[in-house]
C-alpha cells in the first residue's frame, strides 16, 4: 500500500513523541544515583506501577501483532492474548513477592542472592541480555511498521528513529522516566482501544465494501488476450494488460478474476498490480461476502452477537500460504491469492496452527506453553518489582497490571475481527491492522492510537534496554568482573551499555523487517521462559538447588531455545530465504522441548554438586 | 555484594502462608488452561459449538480465561491483605 504522511497526525505524532521526552528530562534528575537509575528509587506507588507493568507488557506485539495475527488468521491470533495473560498467573502467584524480597536492581541479584556465584552472576546477565535483544527486534519492527504510514517515511527510517529517542530516554533518566512514559502509554492504550472496539460494534458486520478496499473484477477469459500465463502449483495465472498496464489474474474455468501483484523486475523496479507504488493501485484487503440469513447490513451489534454473526458469514481472507511466487521473463512475480473462508472456522484454532497435523499439534502446545511461563520470565518485567517500595505493593501492581492487560487482550478480538472484515489489511504487512482500522474511522482516531502504538515502542523499548544495561553494568561489570565503581560511574556505564544494545536493536529491526511481530515475541517468551524460569521457580521450592545447577540450566535453556529458533523453519522461510522444508526439524517453537530440558538440567547438576554434609 | 533489595522491606511473618495460596491458586489455573489447549488439539471442533449467546466454545473459554485470572487475583490481594494485617499487624497502607 502506498502511504501519504497526513499533516493532523504528524502534528499529533510530534505532540505525543516531545511530551514523552519533556516526562524524560524532567526525571532525569531522580536517575543521579544507581538506585534511581535502575530501579526509579524503589519508591514508584503501585497504581502507577501497575499500568506501567501494562504499558511494558502491551508492546508492539500485543498491539500491533495480535490484532495482525486476528486480522489475518482469526482465532489463532487470540490464543495468544489468552497465552500472554495466563503467564501473569504465574508473575502474580508465584514469582512477584519472592523476586521483589530477594533482589536488588537486576533478576540476577534475586537468582545471586543466596550463592553469591559467579557462574549464576555470568549466565543470568547474558541470558537477560538474550532476552532483551530478541524481545527488542519485535518492538524495532513495530516502529518501523507505525511510521511508514504515518510520517510517509520508509521502514528503516522508522526503526532509526526509535533507537535514536529511545537511547535519549534511557540515556537521560533511566528507570524513572521509562515508568512514567510506560504509566502515560499503558493508560491511553487501553483508553483508545476501547474507543476503537466499540466503534467497531457500532458499525457492525456489511458485506457492502468500502471503496478503499480490493473487490475483484471477474471477466470472461475470452474477452481478452493473455500477455502471459504461468502454471503455479496446479494454478493458471494469466497476464493481462489494460491500458499499457498489466497485471495478473487468476483463471477461475472460462472466467478470469482479478489479482493484487507485486513485481520486481530484473533492473529491480518494483511495481503494485503492474504500476509503480505511487498510482495507489495496490490496495488493502478483507471483506465479508456472506452474512447469515442472507442479510447485507446487520447494524451496530452487542458483544456475543458480533461474534455469533461472524461465525455464521464467510469472509476473504489473504493467507501468506496461498501466495504464488514465480518468475515471468526475469521479473519475481508474487500474485496474492484470495481464499473464501467460513466464519465458523476462522473462529476456532487452526488457521495459522496446523492442528491436523502432529508438528502442528506440538509447535501449538510449545508456544502456550512459553507463553504460559514466559512473562514471569522476561528481564523487563521482573525488574519493576524493584521500583515500588513492598511485597505488598509488588503485588497490588502485578494485580492492576493483570487487570488493565486482561481488559486490553478482550479488546484485541474486536481490533482483529474489526481489520479482517472492514478492509483494512495491508497486504505486506499484518501489522498495521490496528493503526489503519482506526483510520478507517476517522484521521484523528489514527493518528492518537499511531502515536500511543508508537510511544508503547518507545516505552518498551526503553525498559528493555534498562534492562540489558543493569545486565551489563550490574551483572557483569560490577558483580562478576569485580570492576569498583562508584555509583555515578555505574550509572555511566549502564547508560553507554543502554547505547550500545539501542544500536544492535536498531540493525536487527531493519534485518527482521517483514515478520509478524507477536511471532517474533513467541520466541523471545521462549528463550525468556526457557533459560530463565527453571532456575526461578527451583530457587524459590527446591532446597537442593545448586549455584552450579542454576548456571548450568541457564545455559541450556538457552542454548537450546536458541539453537531450535535458529534452524527452524519459520527463519528458513523468512529470514534466510530458503525452502522450510530444507530446515533440520519442523518446530517453529522451542518451548516443549528446551524448557523441560532447562528443568532436567538443573535437577541433575544440582543432584552432582550437593554439598558433603 | 550488593544483593539486598533497593528499599528495605520490613520481615514479613505471612510469607510461607501466602506461597502456599499462591502456589494452589497457580495449580488450579494451570489446569484449566490446560484443559483448553487439550480442547484446542485434540477436539478441535469441539470449540465449534456455540456455548453462550451463539458465541462458540473457543470464544467463551478463551475470553474466560482471561476474566477468570483477572478474578483469581483480586480474590488473592484480598485474602493475602487480609493474612498480612493479622500475622504483621496494620503496619502498611492497605
Amino acid at each position: 500500500m502506498n502511504y501519504v504522511a497526513n499533516p493532523i497526525a504528524i502534528a499529533i505524532f510530534l505532540a505525543f513523541v516531545g511530551f514523552v521526552l519533556g516526562i524524560s528530562f524532567y526525571f532525569a534528575r531522580k536517575a543521579k544515583s544507581a538506585e534511581g537509575y535502575f530501579a526509579a528509587g524503589g519508591n514508584i506507588h503501585w497504581f502507577v506501577n501497575g499500568i506501567a507493568f501494562a504499558g511494558d507488557y502491551l508492546s508492539a506485539a500485543s498491539f500491533l501483532g495480535i490484532c495482525g495475527l486476528i486480522a489475518t488468521m482469526g482465532y489463532d491470533g487470540f490464543l495468544y492474548s489468552i497465552g500472554y495473560l495466563a503467564g501473569w498467573i504465574v508473575a502474580l502467584f508465584v514469582v512477584a513477592e519472592p523476586m521483589k524480597r530477594l533482589g536488588k536492581f537486576t533478576f540476577t541479584d534475586a537468582l545471586d542472592s543466596k550463592f553469591n556465584s559467579k557462574g549464576i552472576q555470568l549466565m543470568a546477565a547474558i541470558s537477560t541480555l538474550a532476552v532483551s535483544v530478541f524481545y527488542l527486534i519485535p518492538q524495532m519492527v513495530g516502529a518501523g511498521v507505525l511510521v511508514t504510514p504515518l510520517l510517509g517515511f520508509p521502514h528503516w527510517v522508522g526503526v532509526v528513529m526509535v533507537g535514536i529517542i529511545v537511547i535519549t530516554i534511557v540515556a537521560t533518566a533511566g528507570m524513572t522516566s521509562t515508568t512514567y512514559v510506560q504509566f502515560l502509554k499503558g493508560g491511553l492504550l487501553i483508553i483508545f482501544s476501547t474507543v476503537l472496539s466499540v466503534s467497531v460494534l457500532h458499525k457492525g458486520l456489511s458485506t457492502e465494501t468500502r471503496p478503499e478496499t480490493f473487490v475483484p473484477r471477474v471477466i470472461d477469459a475470452s474477452s481478452v488476450s493473455p500477455v502471459a500465463t504461468v502454471e503455479y502449483k496446479g494454478q493458471s495465472f494469466v497476464k493481462v494488460d489494460e491500458d499499457g498496464i498489466a497485471n495478473w489474474w487468476i483463471a477461475q474455468g472460462d472466467k478470469l478474476e482479478e489479482a493484487q501483484s507485486k513485481t520486481v523486475t530484473s533492473d529491480n523496479e518494483v511495481l503494485y498490480n503492474g504500476a509503480p507504488k505511487g498510482d495507489n493501485k495496490f490496495k488493502s484487503v478483507g471483506y465479508i461476502t456472506k452474512l447469515p440469513d442472507g442479510q447485507t447490513k446487520t447494524g451496530k451489534l452487542g458483544i456475543f452477537k458480533y461474534f455469533s454473526t461472524i461465525q455464521g458469514s464467510e469472509i476473504v481472507r489473504y493467507p501468506k500460504s496461498k501466495i504464488a511466487k514465480f518468475d515471468d521473463n526475469g521479473n519475481h512475480v508474487k500474485v496474492f491469492v484470495p481464499e473464501i473462508t467460513a466464519g465458523s472456522d476462522l473462529m476456532i484454532p487452526g488457521m495459522k496452527f496446523k492442528l491436523k497435523s502432529n508438528i502442528g499439534k506440538l509447535n501449538f502446545i510449545s508456544l502456550m506453553l512459553a507463553l504460559f511461563l514466559g512473562t514471569a520470565s522476561l528481564p523487563h518485567i521482573l525488574i519493576r518489582y524493584y521500583t515500588v517500595p513492598s511485597q505488598r505493593d509488588a503485588r497490588k501492581s502485578t494485580i492492576v497490571a493483570i487487570t488493565g492487560i486482561g481488559f486490553f487482550y478482550v479488546l484485541t478480538l474486536f481490533m482483529g475481527l474489526g481489520a479482517m472484515t472492514l478492509g483494512v489489511i495491508d497486504l505486506e504487512s499484518s501489522n498495521m491492522s490496528a493503526p489503519l482500522l482506526a483510520k478507517s474511522f476517522s484521521i484523528v482516531l489514527f493518528s492518537i492510537i499511531s502515536a500511543i502504538a508508537f510511544a508503547t515502542v518507545l516505552g518498551t523499548v526503553s525498559g528493555l534496554i534498562v534492562a540489558a544495561s543493569g545486565a551489563v553494568a550490574h551483572d557483569l561489570m560490577a558483580n562478576f568482573l569485580n570492576i569498583k565503581m562508584t555509583d555515578k560511574n555505574k550509572v555511566r556505564a549502564g547508560k553507554i551499555s543502554a547505547f550500545a544494545v539501542g544500536i544492535i536493536a536498531i540493525i536487527l529491526g531493519i534485518v527482521f523487517k517483514n515478520m509478524n511481530v507477536a511471532f517474533l515475541v513467541g520466541w523471545a517468551f521462549a528463550v525468556a521462559a526457557s533459560a530463565n524460569l527453571p532456575s526461578i521457580i527451583m530457587l524459590l521450592f527446591w532446597k537442593k538447588t545448586t549455584a552450579k545447577g542454576i548456571a548450568w540450566s541457564i545455559g541450556v535453556g538457552m542454548i537450546s531455545s536458541l539453537g531450535i529458533i535458529l534452524t527452524s523453519p519459520s527463519m528458513y522461510t523468512q529470514l534466510y530465504h530458503l525452502e522450510a522444508s530444507a530446515a533440520p526439524h519442523m518446530l517453529n517453537n522451542p518451548g516443549v522441548i528446551s524448557i523441560p530440558l532447562s528443568f532436567l538440567t538443573l535437577v541433575v547438576v544440582s543432584l552432582m554438586t550437593q554439598k558433603k554434609k | 555484594m550488593l544483593h539486598e533489595p533497593a528499599v528495605k522491606t520490613e520481615k514479613d511473618a505471612s510469607s510461607a502462608w501466602k506461597a502456599k495460596l499462591g502456589i494452589k491458586l497457580f495449580w488450579l489455573y494451570c489446569v484449566i488452561y490446560t484443559i483448553f489447549v487439550v480442547i484446542a488439539v485434540f477436539s478441535t471442533q469441539t470449540m465449534k459449538k456455540p456455548v453462550l449467546a451463539g458465541a462458540n466454545l473457543a470464544i467463551v473459554f478463551g475470553m474466560a480465561l482471561i476474566i477468570f485470572a483477572i478474578i483469581l487475583g483480586l480474590i488473592y490481594n484480598y485474602v493475602c491483605t487480609k493474612k498480612e494485617d493479622e500475622m504483621n499487624g496494620k503496619k502498611e497502607d492497605a
